[in-house]
């Protein structure tokens, strides 16, 4: 028999409701702690976000970030900050810091005489140092992109809802809002305890995830509703054990595969892209978690419609034996 | 499901040969860049040079020419998001209103007594009328003076929003004629900014308009937005206008209909020049940088007909008076007229360099800005950085490909290696589309294919995961295929639909870079439904009709 890589078994019957309070109550404690994390630490906006001007330096010696910042003190600039980047292709010759000023004014970013004194008093300290990338953005942009990211996700979230409430249940709809909502927060929860900047590219990563996530939910349910067909009779609860495990196998090869290509580009991607990469692999995992444990819960309290073949829940005899609290509402 | 008609094989493998042949000239870039870049210039220039026959030479003319465009994150270049201050306009129509309503006003004075222009904001005009119980008739003189709106959704309305208050008649312009002007200044100030560019010669610049107020402007290969900014940022409104004194004062009160503007050369100079113009830099047809006799540079001018006429009669008329050369409400200089200038041209000079001069002639040739315009956004991307990023995605691409191909084959061996066949056929697709759309590649765009690649063997994982359990099942192996197959289909679509929901989100409220991730998302989901539903199932296909397997392990 040829060899097959198989990270789940064949015919795996484990009970993912075993644990289901335990589960959910991590699931629901990690959604607060990143509500309170990101009221205690903030989230470290980026300029799209906050306004205020980045100046990638690069330099062919190294550096130390003490001076770069001693040669910005004199010159009045505000709140400036300054990291160095790393990168593993970067090698010997090739030492890249990020300088953020604030914005200064009510018109934003920093006047084209101040860039010039910055780039002369960094020059000063290091000759060699170039400036290979130079971004401002101005208050009233930034607080219209702060707006636009809460309609983007909340578009999305709710162009989605409609969409499974369409092909399913609402019961469907709200347990895949949930997990939305799980994957977000959760999110957005590791970029302010890391306080990974979070600019436009981490909205749009976390839209993909959000994307991803549900696409995975929606595979469950797909299967899900196969089954309640299938399964008249049987109890809610092992319907939903037995779909997750008949899915689990492709749940986590899918995972596997996107996982392997974004931890590619994490790694070899280089470092202007990687806080966005990041984002959409911890949304992989997210997702995958909350397609198994937030998800389907949801929906197994919410209880559901079980009969599938004619409008309406009508026959009595096919709901007989479910219980009252799995059964559809009259 | 398994019995695929000919035509629709033939199909199938058509669209596939198509997309590779429109994504190959992306493998030899630059040469079919020259190549382009030779045809657009021998379009523009009517004649070929012998370099551009031999760039349009190193690409043959019958094939697909289309490239993917790099965004400015991968090409290097500067962004710039302008707003247009469309305000500045109902100002200057007030002030050129003032006049005509004077004379209309004037003419009635027996009935609404002496009017005085009086202090009012910008875009109103504020009229003292010497008998207010007259003032019924005023604002009926005023609102004779309205034109209809011309624009699709104001049409009828009235221009003017004239109204009454106490002894004064207020007159500004109309809510649907400011959405108009609105619309009008923008559409202007695009082409006078896209004439600007286009004078420098740069290559292909994006400007476009945003929203209701802002352009977007992209140009690959400038080294900052600094130098952008100085060429699109200045108004470059040139007057020539009489000079009434000259003074050190900043303070002095310039009198109505006159202005106190600054020296450029002479720090705490002014003068008091009158407001309305003698010409301005809408008569001037020409403007060339050159030196003046003292070898200073300079720039040198050519009114149209109309101009020169006009310009002709005011400095024979005030021989021996100074006339100030106003650049953006700042007196350039102010030279005393020695004899009638009728031949229509003249000479700019003042303290500037070979550089400022060579800008002016620019700025003057394509026009000035109908309105202030100040930037939100300015970002510069390096080309080494760009480059940098382009090497970075492509071994991270190629990385990310043979580690999901790898474990494709490991979990499904030959049905894993058809799967990988279809990613690797779907990133070419994805390719030839952008080519054929011209859409534009960014940064996060790279990364949305090589998340496609993660994500497109899905539909396949799901198909084979479905023929798995038919097959564990005791189904046979066609059968099993085949129910796999029908059985996966809802998955696969809802799957993919609630994706491409996102994806539409971040294409209409996204911009720059989050733009072109979504593009790259969506034509990605298009091309891996299609690679992953037909393409895999034709190549199952060929291989149970040559094989006739009996059993299967998958």
């Amino acid at each position: 028999m040829a060899f097959r890589l198989k990270l789940v078994p064949d015919n795996t019957s484990y009970n993912f409701f075993r644990w289901q309070w335990l589960t959910f109550g991590i699931s629901a404690l990690a959604m607060v702690a990143s509500v309170v994390i990101v009221l205690v630490m903030g989230l470290n906006f980026g300029i799209d976000f906050k306004g205020g001007t980045t100046i990638r330096t690069e330099s062919p010696t190294a550096f130390e970030v003490g001076d770069y910042r001693q040669a910005l003190n004199n010159l009045d600039l505000g709140d400036v900050s300054i990291t160095e980047v790393f990168d593993p292709s970067f090698g010997e010759t090739k030492h890249v810091a990020m300088v953020r000023i604030g914005s200064t004014d009510k018109t934003g970013s920093v006047t084209p005489e101040q860039l010039n004194e910055i780039k002369a008093a960094l020059k000063t300290v290091d000759p060699e140092v170039a400036f290979p990338a130079v971004e401002s953005v101005g208050p009233k942009v930034s607080g219209e992109l702060v707006m636009t990211a809460f309609y983007a996700v909340g578009a999305a979230t709710l162009g989605i809802m409609l969409y499974i409430w369409l092909r399913f249940e609402w019961q469907f709809a709200l347990g895949a809002v949930v997990s939305i909502l799980h994957d977000v927060l959760l999110t957005v929860g590791i970029f302010s305890l890391f306080q990974l900047k979070f600019d436009l590219t981490t909205i749009a990563a976390l839209l993909t995830t959000l994307g991803y996530s549900v696409n995975d939910t929606v595979v469950v349910f797909d299967r899900l509703r196969e089954n309640l067909i299938k399964f008249k009779t049987m109890p809610l609860i092992d319907v939903m054990n037995l779909t997750v495990n008949e899915t689990l196998s492709r749940t986590i090869m899918t995972a596997v595969t996107t996982a392997l290509a974004l931890g590619a580009m994490m790694i070899f991607g280089g470092d202007v892209i990687r806080g966005f990469v990041f984002a959409m692999l911890w949304g992989v995992f997210v997702g995958c978690y909350s397609t198994i444990y937030v998800a389907k819960n949801i929906v197994l309290w919410l209880g559901v419609k079980r009969d599938w073949t004619k409008p309406g829940p009508k026959e009595k005899s096919d709901v007989e034996d479910i219980p009252a609290a799995f059964r559809d509402a009259p | 499901m398994l019995d695929i008609p000919l035509w629709k094989r033939l199909l199938i493998l058509g669209i596939i040969a198509l997309g590779l042949l429109c994504a190959m000239p992306n493998l030899f870039y630059s040469r079919v860049e020259q190549h382009n870049d030779a045809i657009a210039a021998v379009e523009r220039n009517g004649f070929e040079t012998p370099e551009e026959a031999e760039a349009r030479a190193g690409w043959p003319d019958w094939l697909p020419s289309g490239l993917v465009n790099l965004g400015l994150d991968l090409r290097g270049g500067a962004h710039l998001l302008g707003e247009v201050h469309v305000q500045d306009v109902y100002k200057a129509r007030m002030d050129a209103l003032w006049p005509e309503l004077r004379d209309a006003l004037v003419a009635q004075r027996e009935v609404v007594g002496a009017v005085r222009r009086v202090q009012a904001p910008d875009g109103q005009l504020a009229v003292e009328i010497g008998n207010p119980d007259q003032m019924a008739k005023a604002v009926e003189i005023a609102r004779g003076l309205a034109t209809p709106v011309t624009s699709l959704s104001g049409a009828g309305q009235s221009d003017l929003a004239v109204s009454a208050n106490g002894s004064r008649l207020i007159v500004q312009l109309s809510d649907a004629e400011k959405a108009a002007t609105d619309d009008r200044t923008v559409q202007q100030s695009l082409e006078i900014v896209r004439r600007r560019i286009d004078e420098v010669g740069t290559r292909e610049p994006t400007i476009q308009r945003q929203g209701k107020d802002r352009i977007l402007i992209q140009v690959p290969g400038i080294g900052s937005a600094e130098e952008l900014k100085e060429l699109i940022g200045t108004t470059a409104r040139l007057t020539f206008n009489p000079v009434i004194s000259r003074t050190s004062d900043a303070n002095a009160r310039p009198g109505m209909g006159n202005v106190l503007l600054p020296s450029m050369d002479e720090p705490g100079v002014y003068y008091v020049i009158e407001e309305s113009p003698v010409v301005t830099g809408e008569d001037l047809t020409d403007a060339r940088p050159s030196f003046d006799q003292n070898g200073q540079p300079s720039v040198d001018f050519r009114f149209g007909p109309s101009g020169a006429k006009r310009f002709g009669a005011y400095t024979s008329a005030n021989i021996g008076q100074p006339f100030a050369i106003v650049l953006d409400d700042q007196v350039i200089s102010a030279p005393v007229i020695r004899q009638a200038i009728t031949t229509g041209s003249g000479q700019i000079s003042g303290s500037m360099n070979v550089e400022d001069s060579t800008r002016l002639a620019v700025l003057l040739r394509a026009g000035a800005l109908p309105a202030e315009m100040t930037f939100l956004e300015e970002r510069t991307i390096g080309p080494e950085l760009g480059q940098d990023s382009i090497d970075a995605g492509r071994l991270s691409s190629v990385i990310a490909t043979v580690a999901v191909v790898a474990y494709m084959i490991a979990s499904y061996g030959f049905f894993g290696a058809i799967a990988s066949i279809a990613v690797i056929i779907n990133v070419i697709l994805i390719l030839a589309v952008m080519s054929m759309m011209g859409a534009t590649l960014t940064l996060p765009g790279i990364a949305g294919i090589v998340l496609t690649v993660g994500t497109a063997v899905d539909a396949n994982v799901i198909i084979y995961e479905r023929i798995r359990e038919e097959l564990r099942a005791g189904k046979r192996v066609v059968k099993a295929i085949d129910d796999g197959f029908n059985e996966a289909m809802s998955a696969i679509i809802d799957a993919n639909v609630t994706s491409f929901i996102a994806a539409m989100v971040m294409f209409f409220l996204g911009s720059g870079p989050v733009k072109g991730f979504a593009v790259t998302l969506t034509i990605g989901l298009v091309t891996s439904v299609f690679t992953a539903i037909y393409l895999t199932r034709l190549m199952i296909v060929f291989w149970l009709q040559w094989r006739k397997p009996k059993e299967l392990i998958l």
